[in-house]
């Protein structure tokens, strides 16, 4: 598949917003020490985030002054469902943040946060693991990588925040939290990339066309330039390319992070923790961008020669 | 999506005598850009890389090894599946598929351009019309098929009326005395990927020659 930036901000940027969400709901509910006005500044944050994710989902759509309608389609679609949680998350955090300032006090709505966001999660997940022919995305490692990849780096900058936000006792409560996402939510992304390079194709040529021929060659495509079907469905990529945003992914993503989260633990400045969200942050486009690329669409086995 | 329809139009292709000629491209292109919906987006029509809306593409494969090779042109377009992937996806209800007749249509009006149901179709049947913004496929020439003021004889889908050697044939495939389900019993008429069991309404006909070389 061709990544649309849209959707690899949106999904990148919200589910860091929901693990942000989570780490300071689970906060609040274990009954950490928190300082009512750092909670309210993460809060916001974690809003504007989110905001900027339903912005850069929209941007995705052709029309998108019709956004409104995709709500309607609820019971078939994950689409519309993820359409409907999104903003459903977005009220409950708002509504959080509200309670602080106003300061009525509302336990059940971090609680709260948590079952909406762990729900965002499943629907943005399933959106593609419903498609059962792109067989990298039909399966349930795709849900497992969205939540652990969310929690991850939301607990991550939720650290990071701490740090900023003056508060370096929660800080280093966060790191252990945040060491142990990465490391999780490392191995099953890897399970994942290992189970692409495994996977064996359910189309061929043959079945796409039905001609019984043990060798068979497409020699027109049909068209002597791209079409819809050219540009949305290959990634255009060099297998260089490829393997450098591999490179990125375990590197930026997990692996450097995951270093900085544990010189931190064994005594390294806190400030370390910024320049970790900073990577990962670079690290977790490029994952969400193989994430696409990956994706190996049947239709592309009519698509393969141009003459 | 699951209950049968009582009636299905669709399209058999006959790769037996399909030349590859592109007339029922070209007619697809000229019905369906002359209609209400307005004009098939053609961006740098004259220029270095051309690209446009089409419902129906004509390609070309090769089988077999030289010089025992067959060229086997293959007209694609939608299919209009029983069991449409593409329909339950669309988060607008913008992509249905008729009860009456069991086209699969996309209603512009309603349509995001989100692109949900192009990837949800295994066949890259859907194109997004890069000028209006919503995604288009084939009607089956829905505007034509019952159009009461076409003599009866030319109340079919453009490519089919346009196809010089009659590789296309037309009609109700839920009907078992009709010209489609007849040509589809008695000559082998298959499906496309039909590992992802989407029940495709159009069928194939398989080339004799192609079969007879085996390997």
């Amino acid at each position: 598949m061709h990544p649309a930036w849209s959707v690899i901000v949106f999904t990148t940027v919200a589910g860091a917003a929901q693990g942000l969400v989570v780490a300071l709901a689970l906060a609040t509910l274990l009954g950490v020490p928190l300082a009512a006005g750092f909670v309210d500044a993460a809060l916001l944050c974690a809003l504007g985030m989110l905001v900027v994710g339903l912005a850069s989902s929209l941007l995705h759509l052709g029309r998108p002054l019709r956004a409104w309608r995709a709500v309607a389609m609820w019971r078939t679609s994950w689409l519309s469902r993820e359409v409907i949680v999104l903003p459903a998350f977005i009220g409950v955090v708002a509504a959080w943040w509200l309670a602080l300032r106003v300061g009525v006090s509302a336990p059940w709505l971090p609680l709260l946060a948590i079952a909406v966001s762990a729900l965002l999660w499943y629907c943005t997940a399933m959106v593609y693991v419903c498609i059962r022919f792109i067989q990298e995305w039909a399966h349930a490692l795709t849900i497992v990588n969205y939540t652990l990849i969310g929690l991850a780096s939301g607990g991550l900058l939720a650290a990071a925040l701490a740090v900023l936000g003056g508060q370096p006792a929660l800080a280093r409560s966060l790191v252990p939290w945040a060491l142990g996402l990465t490391l999780l939510a490392w191995a099953t992304r890897t399970l994942a990339l290992r189970r692409n390079a495994a996977l064996k194709l359910k189309s061929s040529l043959q079945s796409a066309t039905g001609i019984p021929a043990k060798k068979l060659v497409q020699k027109s495509m049909g068209m002597s330039a791209g079409s819809f079907n050219t540009r949305e469905f290959f990634h255009g990529a060099s297998a260089a390319a490829v393997r450098h945003v591999r490179l990125a992914l375990h590197g930026l993503g997990f692996g450097v992070p995951v270093l900085l989260l544990l010189a931190v633990q064994l005594g390294a400045p806190l400030g370390w923790l910024v320049l970790a969200l900073m990577v990962q942050g670079a690290g977790l486009l490029a994952e969400r961008w193989l994430f696409f690329a990956q994706a190996r669409h049947p239709q592309n086995l009519y698509y393969q020669t141009v003459s | 999506m699951s209950d049968t329809l009582a009636k299905q139009l669709a399209l058999v292709i006959d790769l037996n005598v399909c030349v590859g000629c592109h007339a029922c491209v070209t007619s697809c292109k000229q019905w369906n850009s002359s209609g209400a919906a307005g004009p098939l987006a053609d961006l740098n029509a004259y220029d270095a890389n051309p690209t446009g809306t089409f419902f129906n593409r004509v390609q070309t494969y090769e089988a077999g090894s030289f010089p025992e090779t067959e060229t086997v042109h293959f007209p694609k377009s939608c299919l209009h599946c029983e069991d449409p992937p593409c329909v339950p996806v669309c988060p607008t209800g913008a992509s249905y598929k008729r009860k009456e007749d069991g086209i699969v249509l996309v209603d512009y009006d309603k349509c995001i351009g989100c692109k949900y149901c192009a990837w949800a179709c295994p066949y890259g049947a859907r194109e997004l019309d890069e000028e209006r913004q919503v995604m288009t496929k084939c009607t089956l020439c829905v505007d034509r098929i019952y159009d009461q003021a076409l003599p009866p004889a030319d109340r079919k889908p453009a490519c089919v009326m346009a196809c010089p050697t009659g590789a296309r044939l037309f009609g109700d495939v839920k009907d078992p005395d009709s010209d489609v389900s007849k040509a589809i019993r008695e000559r082998g008429g298959y499906a496309l990927m039909p590992e992802w069991e989407t029940q495709p309404a159009n069928q194939y006909l398989p080339r004799k020659v192609t079969a007879a070389l085996g390997e």
